[in-house]
């Protein structure tokens, strides 16, 4: 990345490149988590790291750019995030209703 | 722009109609609703690009063409699902409000030219459609649907913001007129591969939505799984948005790097057609191979879009159009053959369900018929128009092979189609003579008319943007 002098000195002591392998990290990590695990809410847990992985490096790029349009982003995916949040939970519990189970095992009703 | 406010607030008036004592308003003032949209949409015709929402969002006839299709098709399937008045633990008010929130979300995805808007209008359509997939709750199939639906669309969302925040670090921005003035530049500030990158992430999230392969894997369960009315929004209302979302992303901001993402969509085109038709082929279910097939035609699109030259707007309206008519019409006829028999404890949805339909419900079995003969793509019928003009743009453009795979796998498809039309006309059953509601007959007929009609006449839509 070019260097910009309206960047604070603060957020330039940490290389741009770092975010990107934390955050690229953490995505693939969300990835593993959600193809390995058997349950449903560990599965949503490690979607919802692939989410906030994206939010960081949106911030990294924000900040580094001076260009408030990443952030706002982050706002909408924040809000967005927590109603799937709500709608997904739901459908847990609905879930575990019927089959007192929230193994993804259990879902092979349907087949071919 | 009018169809969103209109929708918004229409869905929230939906809502409070619920509270009301009479049962029988909420049909006709759903309907209401949404031709009052399809007016406020056409509203806008011609009166060239608009921009709207600090230029977040647009509107030309291209989306308004697809916005019509949208509605219309919203219309029909509301048209056909009655009110829900045959199930007692149904929630009328409350799917209708949810179809037309998600009806919102679908005409973002249609006219966004900002990314923010694309992911809104994704997240707003598949978060309505997680909790109507589910909304048979006592009923396993459909709460294994939904969870694995939402799953899996949950994970494609992931991937694509990962995408855009890709995209958004190579090119500095996320309007679409911005990152094609940066993709069109030689010299570029940041390493290519972060926007490679991008792209291809974004591109597996929206092939997520649409269910090409090799991301189709939940398309089956949850098509299956889904009450019949949800499958078919599910398969003309988001199938539809989703082209017209990705269209709009590589022709407006990609088209610099067509080099580089052409061959991607053309081998994930000619992959969905191999899964999609060899798949409906093993099917004893007719929703199940309608799930393959909308897979097996999510191909034919995507060829349409590995061309991108002058004829594919017009060939992807048609398509949609043609595809949209013909699924709405064929799970119009499934949702009342089905209520017939019942097959392990679930109503019968396998083709055996159509045996000896044509004895005493010969106007069904035309239905079918013709809708099954528009799908396999067979002359006279607007699905056919809709595979050659998809071949002629590709032809156009110079890719050859990728029509003459498709030609061949469309062969294939005659296979299956045709699997249900021998099971009404030539196979022996004992189905009773199934009343039609008056509506609903008149839904089923202009879908198989205008089916006819495209068929006979392409030339209709042309010239029209």
């Amino acid at each position: 990345m070019i260097p910009n002098p309206n960047i604070p000195e603060v957020i330039q002591n940490v290389p741009l490149q770092y975010y990107l392998i934390l955050s690229t990290l953490l995505f693939v990590i969300g990835i593993i988590g959600v193809l390995t695990r058997r349950n449903a809410i560990i599965i949503f847990m490690s979607v919802e790291l692939m989410l906030n992985a994206a939010n960081i490096l949106l911030i990294a790029f924000s900040s580094y750019r001076s260009d408030p349009s990443g952030q706002v982003f982050v706002f909408f995916i924040m809000a967005v995030a927590a109603a799937e949040v709500a709608v997904g939970l739901a459908i847990i519990v609905m879930i575990y209703r019927n089959t007192r189970n929230t193994d993804i095992g259990f879902l092979n009703k349907l087949k071919w | 722009m009018y169809p969103i406010v209109l929708l918004s607030v229409l869905g929230i008036v939906t809502l409070f109609l619920g509270f009301s004592k009479s049962k029988n308003i909420l049909l006709p003032a759903v309907l209401l609703f949404l031709a009052i949209a399809l007016a406020g949409n056409f509203f806008e015709w011609n009166k060239g690009p608009l921009l709207y929402f600090y230029d977040m969002f647009r509107v030309d006839n291209l989306t308004l063409a697809f916005n019509g299709i949208i509605l219309a098709s919203a219309f029909m399937i509301v048209a056909i699902s009655g009110g829900f008045q045959d199930n007692a633990e149904a929630e009328p008010a409350e799917y209708y409000a949810l179809m037309l929130f998600s009806l919102v979300g679908a005409i973002m995805m249609v006219g966004f030219e900002h990314l923010i808007m694309l992911f809104l209008g994704v997240e707003i359509l598949s978060v309505a459609m997680y909790v109507l997939t589910g909304s048979n709750k006592r009923n396993l199939r459909s709460n294994e649907a939904a969870l694995k639906y939402f799953l899996m669309g949950a994970f494609a969302t992931g991937i694509m913001l990962f995408g855009m925040t890709l995209l958004y670090g190579a090119t500095g921005s996320f309007e679409l007129s911005e990152i094609q003035a940066y993709v069109s530049t030689t010299q570029q500030a940041v390493p290519s591969y972060i926007l490679y990158a991008g792209l291809l992430l974004l591109l597996i999230g929206m092939l997520f939505k649409v269910s090409a392969a090799p991301f189709h894997f939940w398309t089956p369960d949850v098509y299956e799984g889904a009450p019949t009315i949800f499958t078919t929004f599910m398969s003309t209302i988001v199938k539809t948005a989703g082209f017209a979302a990705l269209y709009r992303l590589l022709s407006h901001s990609f088209t610099g790097v067509y080099g580089f993402w052409w061959l991607v969509i053309a081998i994930i085109a000619i992959l969905t057609l191999l899964v999609g038709n060899i798949g409906a082929t093993t099917q004893n279910s007719f929703k199940r191979m309608m799930a393959y097939s909308g897979i097996s035609h999510a191909g034919y699109l995507l060829i349409a879009l590995t061309a991108l030259s002058k004829p594919t707007q017009n060939a992807i309206v048609f398509y949609s159009l043609a595809y949209s008519l013909s699924t709405i019409a064929a799970f119009g006829v499934l949702i009342l053959v089905s209520k017939e028999k019942t097959f392990e404890g679930q109503p019968d949805e396998r083709y055996d369900a159509f045996n000896g339909l044509a004895k005493k419900n010969p106007f069904l079995a035309f239905v079918v018929t013709v809708s099954m003969l528009s799908l396999a793509g067979i002359p006279l019928t607007a699905g056919f128009w809709g595979k050659f003009f998809v071949f002629s743009s590709a032809a156009d453009r110079g890719i050859i092979w990728v029509p003459a795979i498709a030609v061949l796998m469309s062969v294939v498809g005659i296979y299956y189609y045709f699997r249900v039309i021998i099971a009404s006309y030539l196979k022996e059953g004992d189905i009773a003579e199934i009343r039609v509601a008056p509506f609903y007959k008149v839904i089923l007929i202009l879908a198989t008319v205008l089916t006819i009609v495209f068929g006979l006449a392409p030339g209709l839509l042309e010239g029209i943007f």
